[in-house]
C-alpha cells in the first residue's frame, strides 16, 4: 500500500517536471523565434508567411515580467489592494474574481447537467426530448446570448437576492459547463454491464439504491474528463461573458483594457498568461477530485 | 410444505425483427426444499432462460413459476433466492467485505450486522483473509466465491447460478463444485444449476434436467443416486453410469435408470 501511495507521488512529480519543462520549452521557442526571424515577419509576395516580431507584437518574456512589477495605473473597476498596487496585484486580485464566478459557474452546471443526465438516464423519453436541444444549445454562440441574458435578467429578484451582471457572467459559465457533464454523466450513468444491472434487480434494489451504489460509482470513470472540460469551458465562458456583458473587475475585461494599451504589448500578454493560469488552476482542482476518487477508476471493469 | 420452485406449463416467447422465438415451451418443473437440481443442454436449449424465468429477471408468455409457493416477482422482493452468474459480477470499487454486504446493505440491514455477516460468509467460502482486498487482485475463482458468498448472504433457502464456474480452469472448477456441495449442505437451501458440463451436473446433482432446443423444452430428468459427495465420487462407477445416462438423454436417446445401468456396469466387470 505505501509502496503504492510512493509511486503515485513520484509519478505526479514526475508530470509536475514535464508541465515545467513544457513551460521552459515554450519560452525558449518564443525567444528562440524573436531572436531569429525579422522584425517584420516573412513575407512572400505581400502575404506574410511568419508573424512579425518586435516588440509591440512579441515582447521579450523578460519585458512581461517587469511590466508585472510596474505600478499600476487605475482601470476600469480596479480596486486599491494596497499603498501601491502593481500590475501583478491587480492580475492576481482580477483573477480571483473570474475564479470565484468561474467555479460559482461550474458549480451550477455541475448541478443542471446531473439532473439532466439522472432525467435522461431514467426516462428513455426524456432522452429522446431532451437530448438534441442539449446538444443545440451549444451551438448558440455565446456572444449573441450574453446581452439577450442580461436584457432577461437584469432586474429579477427574489427574497432579497437580485439578479446582478455577475449572475449573468455565471449563469453564461453554466451554460457551457453544464454540456459536457450532462453527456458524460448520461454515457457514464449507462454503462455498467448486463450482469451488474441483473443483480441489482435479482436484489430488488430500487431505483434509487441501484443509482447511488451502481450508476453513479460507475459513471467516475466517465464523469471526470467531462469535469476537466467543464472546468475550462466555464473559465473560458466566464472570460467572454466579462468583456460581452461588460462585467468589471475580473480577467476578461482586464485583458480588453491592456488590449487598448498601444506600443506595448507586455501588459497584454501578461492578462492573457493570468487567464492561462486560471486555466490551469481549473484543470488541476479536477485532478485533485480524479485523486480523491481513485477507487472508482476501474469501475466495473473485472468480471 | 411447498416445494422451492414449481413451475406448471411455462413457455416464453420472444418477439424478434425476424418473427417470433421459442425459447422454452410446456415446461413443468418442480424442485423440493434442499434439492440440488442442474439445466443441462446444448446453446439455445433455453436453460438460462428457464433460469431467469425463476429469478424474475424474465416473466413467462405462459405458465406460472412459483418460489416457494409465491410469485416469482414476490419471492424476487420477499429475496427469497441468492443469485449467482457467470461472470462474478462484483463492484471493483468496493472491498471483498463490502461487496459480501451489497445485499444486506440494499435491504437496511445496520453496519455491524452487516460486518458480523460478511466475515461468517467469508470464512465460509474460505477467503476470510481477503475482506480488505478490492476484486480486481483476486483471482477468477477467488471472484467467483466472493459471488457465492454474496449470493448467501440472506440466507436464501434457494440458489441460481448461472453456469458460475464457466470460466474457471478445470482444477479450480472441481475444488469449486466440492465447496458447492458442502456449501449447500450446510445451508440446506435448493440449487438450480445451469451447466454445459455433463460431469459437473453429475457430481452436483440430484436431479439432471436434460434440455433441448428448438423449441427449448425438458426432454429427459436423470436421477443422480449417488450419496454424500466427496472427491473419491469422481472415480465412482456409479458416477461414471450417471454421466453416460446423462449424455445419452443429451443425445436423444432415453436415459434409463441409472441404477440399472450401474448393475449392468458391474456385471460385465
Amino acid at each position: 500500500m505505501t509502496a503504492g501511495v510512493t509511486r503515485r507521488g513520484l509519478g505526479f512529480l514526475g508530470r509536475a517536471a514535464l508541465v515545467v519543462a513544457g513551460l521552459v520549452a515554450l519560452g525558449l521557442a518564443w525567444e528562440g523565434y524573436k531572436a531569429w526571424a525579422p522584425a517584420d515577419g516573412v513575407s512572400v509576395g505581400g502575404v506574410r508567411l511568419l508573424p512579425r516580431t518586435n516588440d509591440a507584437a512579441m515582447p521579450h518574456l523578460s519585458a512581461v515580467w517587469d511590466v508585472l512589477q510596474e505600478e499600476q495605473v487605475a482601470t476600469t473597476g480596479a480596486i486599491s489592494f494596497g499603498p501601491r498596487p502593481t500590475v501583478l496585484h491587480g492580475l492576481v486580485e482580477a483573477c480571483g474574481h473570474t475564479l470565484g464566478w468561474a467555479a460559482m459557474g461550474l458549480l451550477i452546471g455541475l448541478v443542471v447537467g446531473a439532473l439532466l443526465a439522472v432525467l435522461m438516464d431514467a426516462l428513455s423519453l426524456a432522452e429522446r426530448a431532451l437530448l438534441p436541444y442539449v446538444v443545440l444549445s451549444q451551438t448558440v454562440p455565446l456572444i449573441a446570448l450574453t446581452p439577450m441574458l442580461s436584457r432577461w435578467g437584469n432586474g429579477w429578484g427574489l427574497l432579497g437576492w437580485h439578479w446582478t451582471k455577475v449572475t449573468s457572467v455565471e449563469v453564461i459559465a453554466a451554460y457551457l459547463a453544464f454540456f459536457p457533464v450532462a453527456v458524460g454523466l448520461l454515457r457514464g450513468l449507462k454503462s455498467p454491464s448486463v450482469v451488474h444491472r441483473d443483480y441489482f434487480t435479482v436484489t430488488a434494489a430500487g431505483w434509487w439504491r441501484t443509482l447511488v451504489l451502481l450508476r453513479l460509482p460507475a459513471a467516475v470513470r466517465h464523469l471526470v474528463p467531462a469535469l476537466r472540460l467543464a472546468a475550462a469551458a466555464a473559465v473560458v465562458g466566464t472570460i467572454v461573458a466579462e468583456i460581452s456583458i461588460g462585467q468589471p473587475g475580473g480577467i476578461g475585461m482586464r485583458i480588453l483594457d491592456y488590449s487598448q494599451v498601444t506600443g506595448n504589448s507586455a501588459k497584454l500578454y501578461a492578462a492573457v498568461a493570468g487567464a492561462a493560469v486560471l486555466g490551469l488552476l481549473a484543470a488541476a482542482a479536477v485532478t485533485v477530485v480524479d485523486l480523491a476518487l481513485w477507487r472508482y477508476h476501474r469501475a466495473g471493469a473485472s468480471s | 410444505m411447498t416445494a422451492a420452485v414449481e413451475i406448471t406449463g411455462a413457455s416464453k416467447t420472444f418477439t424478434t425483427r425476424s418473427g417470433p422465438v421459442h425459447a422454452l415451451t410446456d415446461v413443468d418443473l418442480t424442485v423440493g426444499r434442499g434439492e440440488f437440481v442442474s439445466l443441462i443442454g446444448p446453446s439455445g436449449c433455453g436453460k438460462s432462460t428457464l433460469l431467469r424465468l425463476i429469478g424474475d429477471l424474465l416473466q413467462p408468455t405462459t405458465g406460472t413459476v412459483l418460489v416457494n409457493g409465491k410469485s416469482a416477482r414476490q419471492a424476487r422482493l420477499d429475496q427469497d433466492y441468492g443469485f449467482a452468474f457467470q461472470q462474478a459480477g462484483l463492484l471493483d470499487w468496493r472491498t471483498v467485505r463490502s461487496n459480501v454486504e451489497l445485499p444486506l446493505q440494499l435491504h437496511g440491514v445496520g453496519r455491524s450486522a452487516r460486518r458480523a455477516r460478511a466475515e461468517e460468509l467469508l470464512a465460509l467460502v474460505g477467503l476470510e483473509d481477503f475482506g480488505g482486498h478490492r476484486p480486481p487482485q483476486l483471482s477468477g475463482g477467488m471472484q467467483q466465491r466472493v459471488a457465492i458468498a454474496r449470493a448467501l448472504a440472506e440466507s436464501p433457502t434457494l440458489l441460481l447460478m448461472d453456469e458460475p464456474f464457466g470460466a474457471l480452469d478445470e482444477m479450480t472448477r472441481e475444488r469449486m463444485q466440492g465447496e458447492l456441495v458442502r456449501i449447500a449442505g450446510e445451508t440446506g437451501a435448493a440449487v438450480v444449476f445451469v451447466t454445459h458440463s455433463i460431469p459437473e451436473a453429475v457430481f452436483l446433482s440430484h436431479r439432471v434436467v436434460v434440455m433441448s432446443p428448438r423449441p427449448g423444452r425438458i426432454t429427459d430428468v436423470v436421477e443422480v443416486p449417488l450419496g454424500a459427495r466427496t472427491e473419491d465420487t469422481r472415480e465412482d462407477p456409479g458416477f461414471f453410469a450417471a454421466v453416460t445416462a446423462v449424455r445419452e438423454a443429451l443425445r436423444g436417446r432415453p436415459a434409463g435408470d441409472v441404477g440399472q445401468r450401474l448393475k449392468d456396469v458391474r456385471s460385465a466387470l
